[in-house]
């Protein structure tokens, strides 16, 4: 149980600890960073790699926005064996979409609610 | 005497005088190292508004008020209101400029526009055109974050060559008479352009630019650094003043002790802003409130103040061209 | 010199004079706060499994996903995930919080514009890229097996 705490926090902190390499050398803002992970993520998972590190860390792995990337490409795989060439299109949204619409649902929610402040510090 | 010198520089016969000055910053900058010279903090960055763009707005009608009644003026003596802001199509000035019932004129210099507006009302006053002239910019972090960077919370790090946009309007009111603080000559700066394309790094964009205005205003005038109490530049923070001392070191005129910048000085190291302040209203602030004081004290007689502007769009930068720059100088005396 | 020189010249300096960073305290603080969001991300996964012990591995994963963005989505709409992201960095923006969070900051920044041209357009300002490209890259996932 504990082991798989610290598995879970050495992968995930490794992925982020990436990215926040790259952010500091390349100077890439955050949206580039999240396409480029997601991207990453989604053809590590089409060589079939990405499995066995969510066998390892668990949400270590499916956390960071890679297991997005993960998700889509799954997605997209198993949906191209269902339903053929339609599976293209339907299959990495499908896959997804939990995760997209509630982003989108409770932007939408928070932001009829909150106003964005001024940072102070 | 003739009324221009060199290529660059024009000389005041009847030196207009700064009768009055009002500054107004945000909560950040009212705990900044000049406090103290402000003339009103605010407690909250909407000043009572719904959008920062409003806040803005009320900001630099404020300073405009205060800074005519400060002048023991009224509103209707004005004869011309001169202003400039950092938003799309300067509309914090004009919608000021909406309030008062005073000629106007809307002008983008970016950061440089405080310099910009004070030579523009200068020339006005020495031709003998107009009497009372109000020069005014502003400037709001969260309005220039939002339409320049990223949304407020978006919970991204600061690159460090970054600097920090000032809440803050100034205003300056000139005269043809009745001070003994005048504004004796004006540098016009060229476009200057050296490549740099990083839109964090504003400094190092805009160090050439105040460079070449520099030295033309002392070619011209045939002064040297050491002439003056104070040469303050605009916004070019702690790396593009580093810049800008090296850049004026190769050409063979050395910065001492009396150069500062007003984005390098005017918060302390605690704030969280890396190479300082930056915007319309830093430059605007710094010199209507602590320099005007020093010059009052009798501190400062001389001083060259060279507000240095970017002249970027997000749309140019995002199109990847470079960050032209631009600098405008006065030289403000005290008899 | 011309100014391609000159400029090329300038840059190099300019790159030359920039301030050397303490990266290094940034990098273990992405380090331990995307650690530590992957084991909420964890526990959250777990503790649902042990209250429902019907549900599989697949719709606890994203089930937790979910709790996840609205927690995000919440700390952003209070104004606090800013200040996480200003400390964390990376350690922040890589989880999948932080795509929540680019989300409802943009829909919150650009509410004053309208409900419909500011808040619904800008909304996706900063992660529309990220859902294109990611539907982009499976719809290319996809093709590739299609094929194969």
């Amino acid at each position: 149980m504990l082991l798989m705490y610290l598995k879970v926090f050495l992968v995930g902190g490794l992925i982020c600890f990436l990215g926040q390499l790259l952010i500091i050398k390349t100077n890439l803002t955050s949206a580039r960073i999240l396409v480029l992970f997601v991207c990453i993520g989604a053809v590590v998972e089409a060589f079939g790699l990405y499995e066995p590190i969510v066998n390892f860390a668990g949400a270590g792995a499916t956390v960071p926005i890679t297991g997005f990337g993960r998700s889509l490409a799954k997605g997209a795989i198993e949906a191209v064996k269902e339903k053929g060439i339609l599976g293209v299109l339907t299959g990495g949204i499908t896959a997804t979409s939990g995760g997209i619409t509630a982003a989108v649902i409770f932007a939408y929610i928070f932001a009829l609610i909150f106003s964005s402040k001024t940072k102070k510090y | 005497m003739s009324k221009r010198l060199g290529s660059q520089t024009i000389v005041f016969q009847n030196s207009p005088k700064i009768i009055g000055n009002y500054t107004i910053v945000g909560q950040k900058e009212g705990n900044s190292n000049f406090k103290n010279y402000f003339d009103y903090i605010l407690k909250n960055d909407l000043f009572g508004e719904k959008t920062y763009e409003s806040a803005e707005r009320k900001m630099l009608e404020h300073a405009i008020l205060n800074a005519i009644d400060r002048a023991g003026l009224k509103t209707q003596d004005m004869d011309l209101l001169i202003c400039g802001d950092l938003l799309n199509q300067i509309i914090s000035s004009s919608f000021a400029a909406r309030e008062f019932d005073v000629t106007y004129l809307g002008l983008y210099g970016a950061c440089s526009t405080m310099a910009e507006s004070l030579a523009v009302g200068s020339s006005f006053i020495d031709g003998g055109y107009f009497s009372k002239i109000a020069c005014a910019t502003c400037s709001h972090f969260s309005s220039a974050e939002r339409q320049y960077r990223f949304p407020l919370e978006l919970g991204n790090q600061r690159p460090p060559v970054s600097q920090w946009t000032v809440t803050g309007a100034g205003c300056t009111i000139l005269s043809d008479s009745g001070s003994d603080k005048e504004i004796v000559n004006a540098t016009f700066g060229k476009v200057t352009d050296f490549g740099i394309t990083d839109v964090n790094n504003m400094g190092a964009a805009m160090a050439p630019a105040a460079m070449s205005t520099l030295i033309k205003h002392f070619e011209d005038t045939k002064t040297s650094p050491d002439d003056y109490d104070l040469i303050l530049t605009g916004d070019l923070g702690k790396l593009g003043s580093e810049i800008l001392m090296d850049l004026m070191e190769n050409k063979g005129y050395k910065l001492k002790d009396n150069y500062n910048d007003c984005g390098q000085m005017i918060f302390n190291c605690n704030q969280k802003t890396y190479q300082g302040g930056s915007g319309c209203g830093c430059s605007a602030v710094i010199l209507n409130s602590y320099v005007m004081q020093k010059m009052d004290e009798g501190v400062y007689k001389k001083v060259l103040f060279a507000a240095t502007g970017a002249l970027l769009s997000t749309l140019s930068s995002q199109q990847g061209n470079t960050i032209p720059g631009i600098c405008h100088a006065v030289e403000i005396r005290r008899k | 010199m011309n100014s391609v020189e000159r400029n090329k010249k300038y840059n190099q300096y300019v790159e030359s004079k920039k301030p050397n960073t303490k990266n290094f305290p940034t990098l273990i603080y992405a380090y331990l706060v995307g650690g530590f969001i992957c084991m909420i991300g964890q526990g959250i996964q777990d503790l649902l499994m042990k209250i429902f012990p019907a549900m599989t591995l697949e719709v606890a994963s994203a089930w937790m996903l979910i709790i996840l963005i609205f927690i995000a989505s919440f700390l952003t709409g209070i104004g606090l995930y800013d200040r996480i992201g200003e400390f964390a960095g990376g350690g922040s923006i890589v989880p999948i919080t932080g795509f929540s969070n680019s989300i409802t900051s943009s829909a919150m920044e650009f509410k004053k514009e309208g409900i419909i041209f500011g808040l619904c357009v800008k909304m996706f300002s900063v992660a529309g890229p990220v859902i294109v490209n990611g539907l982009a890259i499976s719809v290319v996932v996809g093709l590739i097996y299609l094929f194969l």
